[in-house]
């Protein structure tokens, strides 16, 4: 009687589990588990896989393109996180008020977000074009002479910088005006009444009680940003590329250009171990500076 | 009396015309910032309208003048674009489907089954959300080139069902309903599957479309991955399509036939955006996944 209740249990619970799990092991962890031990393989698909130990972390260490790619990263992520921080949370300050038609802007603000990269990028290298592009046509207007932006390995990825900020702003900032809907109006208006002005109520009710939104934000943007692949592939002309080429970049290459699939396998796990790393180190540090509210 | 009232009176003024003030400046910086948002797609919008001999001006005209959708049957005639519609409709609506019935049915599963090895199942799952996606970018390509589905529907669909993330969210929803629900439909005699079907989706109704609109937006806007499955025009989704349009080795990229891409290729999803706006912010500000 138990015996049977209990074959039936574990039916249902097969029933329910088993496309979801069967799918996971099959496309997740699988492909996980053998993408680990791909590191170890020298393979191009076609001929059997050959095994070469750690060679190919020994090869990536001595690998000037990677690291070059690396440095990309680092500097697009050294540009793009402070900028669209800050640009997101005055984005939220101000879609925060109750204005009349405030819903309108905040749907503008958000309409990047839902759009594709590719639309994105494509959309950007037209405008970014140095000749025919809208923005040179304006910077013209106030006397400055724009850059050759993607045709230039200088200023391409500025380029990818600027239009990444913009893509992203809507969507940090959604998050900033969740964390600012959350502050309790009482906080302010003791402040107020003990005379502290706006900067003041900024300065210390705003900002700390939004240190957990940024905490978030800067999370999710370094894990997204590290690895950085649609705007960098698709923006930048063929000769700038050598001042973007950026790490997911790069083992796109090798896994589908060179057939380099133990290569880029590695490259895969050191990138994923660079990220797990820095964000480690950002929940050591968060007890430094982040508020949770008592 | 009158003196400090007279004072009082004053001060309300004086806020009152500093709030519109500050309301006024507000509004501008407002309508810079949504100007900023909107004028690229306007612009785009506007070049795909144009003929191409007018594409390249020194002074940009925003208002077409004439206005042409020659771009856009240029663009049929170059490569099946409607086949590519229907391309990332059905991926993007199968998937959707897919990835929200797996997901609800774990779930459900982990919500409300109690089972040896629940947890353990559960933290593989949670281990599985950490693995980003270039990781199993390479091995999952050569399985569906072992399997040999490259160019196939199912190698398009199939990998993104499996969202460990889709089973996460909709299992903190279903924990958040209340025991006494089930356990009254169970003593009438209800099976588990009546009681996901009839009691536990209808009340996870926000949850599941949270879940919809992320699973739609990131299947409309997958690029990475269809652009190594989908190697032939007829089952290319249409971001992988249009992105071929671009620079190419040969002539000088045609920006009206690009721009005309890139609008058929958002378009759809705008649709979907305005329709249900506040999903897509909800659904952004929860899981903080972007498309």
């Amino acid at each position: 009687m138990a015996g049977q209740r209990g074959l039936q249990k574990w039916g249902w619970v097969l029933v329910f589990l088993a496309p979801s799990l069967l799918g996971l092991l099959v496309f997740m962890v699988g492909p996980i588990l053998y993408s680990l031990r791909l590191t170890l393989y020298d393979w191009n698909l076609l001929s059997d896989p050959d095994y070469v130990g750690t060679a190919n972390f020994v090869e990536l260490y001595h690998d000037d393109t990677f690291w070059t790619a690396f440095e990309h990263t680092l500097t697009f992520l050294l540009f793009y996180i402070p900028s669209v921080l800050v640009l997101a949370l005055l984005t939220a300050l101000l879609l925060n008020r109750p204005l009349r038609g405030i819903a309108f802007f905040r749907a503008a603000t958000f309409v990047p977000v839902v759009s594709s990269w590719v639309v994105v990028s494509l959309m950007w290298r037209w405008i970014f074009n140095p000749r025919y592009g809208l923005l040179n046509f304006g910077l013209a207007k106030i006397g400055i002479d724009g850059p050759a932006w993607l045709f230039d390995p200088d200023s391409a990825l500025h380029a990818i910088i600027i239009a990444s900020v913009w893509k992203d702003i809507g969507f940090i900032a959604v998050m900033y005006l969740a964390g600012l809907q959350n502050i309790s109006h009482t906080y302010y208006e003791a402040a107020r009444i003990d005379g502290a002005h706006p900067i003041q109520l900024f300065r210390h009710i705003t900002l700390p009680l939004l240190t957990p939104t940024t905490f978030f934000a800067l999370i999710i943007s370094l894990i997204n940003g590290f690895q950085i692949f649609e705007q960098a592939w698709l923006m930048p002309e063929r000769f700038a590329r050598r001042g973007t080429t950026v790490v997911v970049e790069q083992i796109v290459n090798n896994a589908f250009r060179y057939n380099r699939m133990g290569y880029a396998a590695t490259m895969s796990w050191v990138l994923f171990g660079v990220i797990f790393a820095v964000t480690l180190v950002q929940l050591a540090l968060q007890k430094r500076w982040v508020q949770y509210e008592q | 009396m009158t003196l400090r009232h007279r004072i009082q009176t004053r001060a309300l003024a004086r806020q009152v015309v500093l709030k519109r003030l500050v309301d006024t400046a507000a509004y501008a910086v407002l309508t810079l910032l949504a100007l900023m948002m909107l004028i690229p797609f306007v612009w785009m919008l506007s070049t795909s309208l144009k003929p191409a001999e007018f594409i390249l001006r020194a002074t940009p005209e925003f208002i077409p003048d004439p206005i042409t959708t020659s771009s856009y049957t240029d663009l049929v005639d170059l490569m099946p674009v409607d086949r590519m519609l229907m391309n990332s409709v059905v991926v993007a609506v199968l998937g959707t489907t897919g990835q929200v019935l797996v997901s609800a049915l774990a779930a459900y599963a982990f919500a409300r089954m109690t089972w040896r090895g629940r947890e353990v199942v559960f933290v593989l799952y949670l281990l599985t959300m950490m693995v980003p996606r270039q990781i199993t970018l390479i091995p999952q390509f050569i399985l569906i080139r072992e399997l040999g589905w490259v160019n196939t529907y199912q190698a398009l669909i199939l990998p993104g069902i499996f969202s460990a993330f889709g089973v996460f969210l909709l299992r903190q929803s279903f924990l958040s309903l209340p025991r006494e629900l089930e356990e009254a439909a169970f003593i009438d005699g209800a099976n588990h599957f009546v009681i996901f079907w009839r009691i536990v989706l209808p009340s996870a109704r926000p949850a599941l479309a949270t879940l919809t609109v992320l699973s739609f937006m990131e299947y409309w806007n997958a690029y990475l991955w269809p652009l190594f499955v989908a190697r032939r025009d007829v089952f290319m989704t249409l971001p992988v399509g249009i992105a071929k349009l671009q620079g190419g080795p040969r002539a000088l990229t045609q920006w009206n036939m690009v721009m005309a891409g890139a609008v058929i290729t958002v378009l759809p999803i705008l649709i979907v955006y305005v329709l249900a706006q506040k999903w897509f912010i909800r659904s952004v500000t929860l899981s903080g996944i972007k498309g």
